[in-house]
């Protein structure tokens, strides 16, 4: 029987082909009635997609052309996004418990019942302690709302994800540069020559950096890829860095060492740009050590070369001195530039002394060098395009460097991932290749000047709101948040002594701590779109033990849990109270400057989401955006800036609060578009028709840097007024990198005994050494307190580019690609322990062991093996059938990764966290390996039970395309 | 190859019916009456029972007459089109036989010759295929007339016929296997070749396409060890043509006998197309690295 | 019709290159996408969500991983479709005519109302291009989009494969190989396009470019260290700081 559709033989149609029979064909059939465009959430990424529609249905998804973010490309995720909003999956109804937690089991209720007891919950707390709320969210894209809510709440109990994330390079970035790679920044893709990447597999950026990895291949560019696994980006690198993991920090700063050594650094960039002329007070014995010297209004003195006295730093007509040093009181003080070189200069980097460990060869350290230091100096770009600096002074051309730079959580995610980071960030500006034509630049709102950041607050009122922003940068000990007791003010101990510069928070510390009750018991823990109990948690079993552990009076000891989740994620089966979300498709949303917004280096850009396809669920109470639902339950509990004067909601759903609310006066959530008539950019009053304004404009909106404003940002003052104008700033602020991080110092000189915020003393010279105002290297935690000798190796985890993390795996497409995930042993450890094909092993940490199928790869750093992450799934999760292989042979590696450390001398367990920002270090896992018979059913280990579906099975078959 | 039995069926057993048919047309033996009626039902059970076996393994069956149309290019066509011809022009011959006590001879020499057509052109399906190294040899038709012939001489009662080319078969076959065995590295094939990426080096998978399975693995690649196919090969060339031809020459030839030797090469004979797909590698499972 | 065409007026096929592939699976899903609700049957998943999840995909996605003794291995990622043949020995078994290579263009594509399943294309086919959908029970394939390339419902800019028009980062080009002034024709020429397997006999019509050759180190021990770029040394000429004031004193 013919199928109904285009493509059986239609005759008609231009049929010009008499000679040779063959059918004619409709070569222009309809493809949609209607396109709708908005922004993806398959990821972070947040590409514009165009989504056709026919007969009500989605049918089509592609990139938008137009949009700043994927110019017209979408990704695998991004494609399957059909498979995704009408996943089985998908909750239908608000529901109650009724099983034991972990079970699964829940009955459906109506949204006015779940917030009753949502309310219930929170209502009390407010009003005696609000620090019992827990709120984090994970995955996520309003903190921006989600954060102003916690503070309205009151209580110090909020982050999103960020500390188990990347906060490593986030804080690195901005501490160092005022902005960061992460989703912050873009190599100049068009004009780099050089491109070296540290420690990607994918990354938020994954469509701009493909369509950028693209761009270099096209013009014949060099890329180098450093990492431990040749995969993805790495696979098409030109050349391949196979770092032993955690060893990056040294590596690069033997590149510096060559740098130095060569004279190969831009220096009129480090004066210019840099903090590298600040005097740095020499002398060890003043509570100033280490601080830079300043003048009367504060302000950091340079060496003035003409006058060969102290001036401050931005006076105008001083020459500031890089080789000299300050005389003052027999003591010397030196330029920062100078403690840099000396530092780096010694024989501690030399190729040489670092080569065995990073596992790579001192000459190619060495060529590698080089290479970076021809291409930056030898193969300069001039744009003739004049600028004005912040001195005033007149430039008539923009001189660029094209190297470039980017890397992500391979090096972040190390207990020493944050110095890391900032010796890279170094290495960048040493060679003046950031904001400069060829290098790497900042997106709008960044950069900005770390001082600009927020600092940390932990006032709790009852009944009152936060006195300040949750997370911010602390610039001294004066910032962190202990209380007077010495104990953390916040559930995760983010800004204490154990991580001071925390700025995302530790997400992956709340459970754990709420369990223990350290520093205190909370009762209500919210969290929002996060699969806490499974592969965004460390030590998995364990975590879900502590969500069901009980008291002695039979009451859990996290009393109440409230989730908010689109899908029957395993985290559902662990959560008292259910908001469901709607997908993607269904909501509104914002991807906001106020959050983490969708710029280009070249323009400011923000972007909706919009319910495409209205929510249904038949038969069912229905799900809401989380966002309108959180609105609702603040205006019901009463939240300052959710109510009017009279108690009545401020704002009837999100879409209305993202019209409508103002942070500052003039500017709100969305920047586009903005005052009566929508002519505003970044600055006006609200516009009620600003959505409809992005729905005709594409879904976002988009307004380019003016020429001179382009480069050179923050000493641009071309872009500082631009930037005033759109509201990004209130008044310019340009502003030096630091090469040498002052607040670093701050604590070390505490760690010392000075001043009167004193760490504990265990952490004394945990704080010391790690608070290095200049980057270093010390060796990752886990794999200085173990024995090496038992544990050997390394094991890793990669995104698989067409999965996100656990939602993947309800997506009928996207399950067939990575439907199980091997364990990638190098050709090494391979032979050592003669597998072969189809061969299994058991793989042991300091904490667990799971048993997994292996598989050879030879293009892997020799002592490490990997696989994709949370490909594994709890069995009954995602509304897939029990004996999916996701449930069954998949696997994650977080069950041997704790989120402490194993006991140190002292006996105490610290967290397996950067010291400094807290982030979770991930990949500093050791394990040893060894073979073990191929397990019954191919299954393995270890197998959580199986949790009860409350949305049921999905259908056997599935012949999408019939709808059309 | 997924020795899939539909195709097992429809090979063996057509292959047996084509056989009896030529043998029948061209008067060995020349049966009359209910006799008669019970030689071509045997033949046409297994010619058009084969043919039906076949289509078990489409699609979409209901539109099996389209597979007669392309005569001019495809053998599949060209081995419907030669079946049915064949059907046709021996069923005028049978008529003639069963019902009017009458041989017409000469559609029985050219039902006969349609047959061995047929059989040829049922062979070059798989022949033709350049993908399977191990069918794309010129043995390959003449193994299949073997099948045909000495399995219809069988069923036909030839004994001595029989019997010389069962072991004829056997030796084929047995030749076949060896010319077989050296056809994938003979034409070439390798995972460099199907890359492209042999100047670089030696080629393996690392991930397969997706992590399941899908259409072509299912159907294209079969992977069987080397001892169990050198067992299986043995079993089916004692039983194919070793222990028939044996019966038929040292026993006095009788039904009782003959029955016996056709069980025991029919054993044979399906053990044999088993590992004439299970044993066909085709050249897509170098893509996956499977061969 | 089962004969092939003599010659074609076009030779419409894609160039993929294999140094720049990351091995996404973009085109992969976008194809499936593209495929399943538009030109014939839509591409089924059977047991979707089940134990044995196997759907018809029309592009996949392989990764090789490649070496050579005493270097360093390399992975491939190597996205696979239709090639859209020359000789296509996929077209000529077809019993019913059901598989043709236009005259026009040169593609090569299934008439799936004449289709009966028999597989035998897929038999065929060397490259391991045809998927026997098992809903529909007929044979699938790459039809290079032959309903978005001429599609006057689409903008101009976009009447290309979906899978060359959504890959991040530009590895698929689409184009006439038939004009030697083409973009692909150009591409092969330029970088060396390859054949898939050439011993088949079925001149494909798309191109591979091989990836480019790599920095290797741990191979023959040669490595240009650009010495002389570093070999300026500033601590051999008056330490590092009378280097830095020489230095200075050039601004
Ligand atoms: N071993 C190992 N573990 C890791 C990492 C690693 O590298 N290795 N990486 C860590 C990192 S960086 C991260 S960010 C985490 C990520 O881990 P998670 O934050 O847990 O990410 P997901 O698995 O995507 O889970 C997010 C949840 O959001 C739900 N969700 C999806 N869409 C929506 C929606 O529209 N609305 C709502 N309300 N919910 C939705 C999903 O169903 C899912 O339950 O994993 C961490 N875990
Ligand atoms: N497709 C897809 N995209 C995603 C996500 C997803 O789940 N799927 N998740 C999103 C999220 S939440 C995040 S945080 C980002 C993360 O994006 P990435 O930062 O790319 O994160 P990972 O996949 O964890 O990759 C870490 C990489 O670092 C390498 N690595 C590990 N240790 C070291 C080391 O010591 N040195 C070096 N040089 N490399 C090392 C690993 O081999 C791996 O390639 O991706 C985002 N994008
Ligand atoms: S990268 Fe892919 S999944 Fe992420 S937003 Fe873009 S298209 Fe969507
Ligand atoms: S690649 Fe396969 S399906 Fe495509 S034309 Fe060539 S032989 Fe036919
Ligand atoms: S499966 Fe369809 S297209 Fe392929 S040979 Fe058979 S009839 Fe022709
Ligand atoms: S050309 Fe079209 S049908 Fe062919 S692989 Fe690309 S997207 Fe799929
Ligand atoms: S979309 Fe492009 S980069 Fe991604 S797998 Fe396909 S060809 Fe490769
Ligand atoms: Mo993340």
């Amino acid at each position: 029987m013919p199928h109904p559709k285009n493509g059986s033989i239609v005759r008609d149609k231009d049929c010009t082909m008499p000679a040779f029979d063959q059918p004619a064909l409709d070569t222009s059939p309809e493809v949609s009635d209607e396109i709708r465009k908005t922004t993806c959430y398959m990821c972070a990424c947040r590409c514009g997609i165009n989504v056709h529609l026919k007969n009500g249905r989605v049918k089509y998804i592609e990139g938008n052309r137009d949009h700043p973010v994927n110019q017209g490309v979408l990704c695998a995720k991004g494609s399957a996004g059909i498979m995704q909003h009408y996943a089985p999956s998908r909750l239908n109804a608000p529901m109650k418990r009724i099983g034991p937690r972990g079970s699964g089991e829940f009955q459906e209720i109506t949204w006015d019942e779940a917030f009753q007891i949502a309310e219930g919950w929170l209502r009390p707390i407010r009003e005696t302690a609000p620090e019992k709320l827990a709120f984090f969210t994970g995955r996520d894209q309003s903190q921006s709302l989600t954060s102003w809510w916690a503070q309205a709440f009151g209580t110090p109990n909020y982050a999103a994800h960020g500390g188990f994330c990347s906060v490593n390079m986030a804080a690195a970035g901005i501490y160092t540069m005022g902005g960061a790679f992460w989703e912050f920044g873009a190599p100049d893709w068009d004009r780099t020559r050089l491109f070296m990447i540290f420690g990607v597999a994918e990354d938020h950026d994954s469509n701009p950096i493909k369509i950028g990895l693209g761009k270099l291949k096209a013009n014949g560019a060099k890329v180098i890829g450093v990492n431990p696994i040749r995969s993805g980006y790495n696979a098409v690198a030109d050349e391949w860095v196979g770092i032993t993991p955690g060893t990056d920090g040294l590596f690069i700063l033997a590149l510096i060492h060559e740098l130095l050594r060569a004279g190969k650094v831009d220096l009129e960039y480090l004066l210019r740009y840099t903090n590298a002329p600040f005097l740095v007070n020499g002398d060890d014995k003043s509570p100033e050590h280490g601080l830079f010297l300043r003048d009367a209004d504060g302000k950091p003195l340079v060496l003035d070369r003409k006058s060969g006295k102290p001036a401050a730093f931005d006076k105008k007509g001083i020459r500031p001195d890089l080789a000299g040093s300050y005389r003052h009181a027999g003591i010397s003080h030196r330029p920062v530039f100078q403690q840099l070189a000396e530092k780096y200069l010694s024989d501690e980097y030399t190729p040489e002394a670092v080569a065995e460990r990073c596992g790579i060869l001192p000459e190619r350290i060495k060529r590698i060098a080089a290479e970076l230091a021809k291409v930056a100096f030898d193969e300069e770009i001039v744009i003739d395009q004049p600028w004005t600096d912040w001195k005033g002074e007149k430039h008539r051309q923009m001189i660029g460097r094209p190297v470039a730079f980017h890397a992500m959580r391979g090096i972040s995610a190390h207990s020493n991932g944050f110095q890391t980071c900032r010796a890279l960030h170094v290495l960048q500006i040493l060679l003046g290749s950031v904001e400069v034509p060829g290098g790497f630049r900042f997106k709008p709102p960044y950069p900005k000047p770390v001082e600009a950041h927020p600092k940390p607050h932990m006032g709790v009122t009852p009944g009152q709101p936060l006195n300040g922003p949750h997370l911010g940068f602390v610039q001294g000990p004066d910032d962190l948040l202990v209380r007077k007791d010495g104990t953390a003010a916040r559930i995760d101990k983010a800004f204490t002594w154990e991580n001071p510069m925390s700025a995302h928070g530790l997400m992956h510390m709340v459970i754990s701590n709420a369990h223990a009750g350290d520093p205190y018991r909370i009762d209500t823990l919210f969290m929002y779109m996060a699969n806490m109990s499974w592969n965004s948690s460390m030590n998995t079993s364990g975590v879900m033990e502590m969500l069901t552990d009980k008291r002695e009076d039979g009451e859990y000891v996290i009393p109440h849990i409230i989730y908010s989740d689109a899908y029957s994620s395993e985290m559902v089966a662990f959560a008292d109270l259910i908001l469901p979300d709607t997908t993607y498709l269904e909501r509104h949303d914002c991807i906001s400057l106020l959050d983490r917004p969708i710029s280009e280096p070249e323009a400011v850009a923000d972007s909706i989401r919009w319910p495409v396809v209205e929510p249904d669920r038949p038969g069912h109470a229905g799900v809401r955006g989380f966002q309108s639902a959180l609105i609702q339950l603040g205006s019901r509990l009463g939240l300052p800036g959710m109510v009017n004067e009279d108690g009545s909601p401020r704002y009837k759903d999100y879409a209305d609060y993202i019209q409508n609310h103002e942070r500052r006066p003039g500017i709100g959530p969305l920047a586009g578009f903005r005052g009566k008539d929508g002519m505003g950019k970044g600055r006006g009053e609200p516009n009620p028709d600003q959505i409809k304004a992005y729905i005709d404009n594409g879904g976002f909106w988009l307004d380019h840097i003016p020429p001179e404003a382009r480069f050179f940002k923050p000493w641009n003052m071309d872009y500082q007024d631009w930037a005033v104008e759109r509201g990004l700033y209130d008044a310019p602020q340009p502003y030096l990198f630091n090469l040498y991080v002052e607040p670093m110092q701050k604590f070390r000189l505490a760690a010392e005994g000075h001043g009167e915020h004193q760490p504990p003393e265990h952490l004394r010279q945990q704080v010391r050494a790690a608070m290095d105002p200049l980057p270093i290297w010390w060796p990752p935690f886990e794999g200085d307190l173990i024995d090496t000798k038992e544990y050997p190796l390394h094991a890793l985890t990669q995104r698989p580019m067409a999965m996100y993390h656990s939602w993947g795996s309800q997506n009928a497409w996207l399950r067939q690609i990575h439907g199980t995930n091997p364990l990638f042993v190098s050709g090494e450890i391979w032979q050592q322990h003669e597998f072969a094909k189809g061969d299994w092993a058991r793989v042991t940490s300091h904490h667990g062991e799971i048993i997994v199928p292996v598989v050879k790869m030879e293009a892997l750093n020799a002592k490490t093996m990997w696989t994709w992450n949370a490909i594994g799934k709890r069995a009954g999760a995602w509304a897939l059938d029990e004996k999916a292989p996701e449930a069954n042979k998949g696997f994650l590696l977080n069950n041997l990764i704790h989120e402490l450390l194993p006991p140190k001398g002292d006996g105490l367990r610290w967290s397996n966290s950067d010291p400094i920002t807290g982030q979770a270090a991930w990949f500093d896992l050791r394990v040893r390996i060894e073979k073990t018979n191929v397990p019954k059913g191919l299954q393995s280990q270890p197998h959580a039970s199986p949790q009860h579906s409350p949305v049921g099975r999905g259908p056997k078959n599935l012949t999408y395309g019939d709808k059309f | 190859m997924h020795p899939a039995p539909s195709v097992i069926i429809f090979t063996a057993l057509s292959g047996l019916g084509f056989g009896l048919l030529f043998f029948l047309g061209f008067g060995f033996p020349e049966p009359r009456g209910w006799t008669a009626f019970g030689y071509f039902f045997v033949a046409y059970a297994l010619g058009v029972g084969g043919l039906l076996a076949s289509t078990l393994h489409l699609g979409n069956p209901q539109r099996a007459a389209k597979a007669f149309r392309q005569w001019r290019t495809s053998w599949l066509s060209r081995e419907g089109v030669a079946a049915v011809a064949t059907l046709l022009v021996m069923a005028v011959y049978a008529i003639g036989l069963i019902f009017f006590d009458h041989a017409l001879p000469l559609f029985g020499w050219l039902g006969g010759l349609l047959a061995l057509l047929t059989v040829f052109t049922t062979s070059k399906i798989y022949n033709q295929l350049k993908t399977v190294p191990r069918w794309n040899l010129p043995l390959t038709p003449v193994l299949f007339f073997a099948y045909a012939l000495a399995g219809g001489a069988l069923l036909a009662g030839q004994a001595m016929l029989a019997a010389v080319l069962l072991l004829l078969l056997s030796a084929l076959q047995w030749a076949g296997w060896q010319l077989g065995d050296k056809a994938f590295a003979n034409a070439g094939h390798s995972i460099e070749t199907a890359t492209g990426l042999g100047e670089l080096g030696k080629v393996r998978q690392l991930e397969g396409p997706h992590s399941g399975t899908n259409y072509l693995l299912q159907e294209l690649v079969h992977v069987v060890g080397r001892k169990h196919a050198q067992k299986l090969r043995l079993i089916a060339i004692v039983t194919l043509g070793l222990i028939p031809a044996a019966l038929l020459l040292f026993l006095p030839v009788g039904q009782f006998v003959l029955l016996i030797a056709l069980a025991s090469h029919l054993i044979g004979l399906f053990i044999s197309r088993w590992l004439f797909f299970a044993e066909a590698e085709h050249v897509v499972g170098l893509y996956y690295d499977l061969r | 019709m089962t004969a092939l065409p003599q010659t074609t007026e076009k030779k419409l096929g894609l160039v993929i290159d294999l140094d720049t592939c990351v091995g996404c699976h973009a085109c992969v899903i976008n194809c499936k996408e593209w495929n399943t609700s538009n030109y014939g049957a839509p591409l089924s998943d059977m047991d979707a969500y089940g134990e044995k999840p196997v759907g018809t995909f029309l592009n996949r996605v392989h990764t090789y991983e490649v070496k050579q003794p005493g270097r360093t291995a390399q992975t491939v990622h190597f996205p696979k479709s239709c090639l859209h043949c020359e000789a296509a020995p996929c077209v000529t078994v077809c019993p019913t005519g059901a598989s043709y290579k236009r005259v026009e263009d040169g593609i090569v594509l299934v008439n799936e109302s004449d289709c009966i399943g028999c597989g035998l294309c897929a038999w065929a086919c060397p490259y391991g291009a045809r998927e026997m959908d098992r809903a529909e029970g007929v044979m699938k394939k790459c039809t290079l989009c032959v309903d978005r390339i001429y599609n006057d419902n689409i903008p101009e800019i976009d009447r290309i494969p979906a899978c060359v028009r959504t890959c991040p980062a530009g590895a698929r080009h689409f184009g006439d190989f038939a004009d030697p002034d083409s973009h692909v024709s150009r591409l092969s020429a330029a970088r060396g396009g390859m054949e898939l397997m050439p011993e088949q006999a079925t001149r494909p019509v798309n191109r591979y470019l091989p990836p480019r050759p790599k920095t290797d180190i741990t191979g023959d021990g040669k490595i240009d260290l650009l010495a002389p770029y570093l070999d300026d040394l500033p601590t051999e000429t008056g330490g590092f700081l009378g280097w830095l004031d020489k230095a200075l004193e050039r601004f």
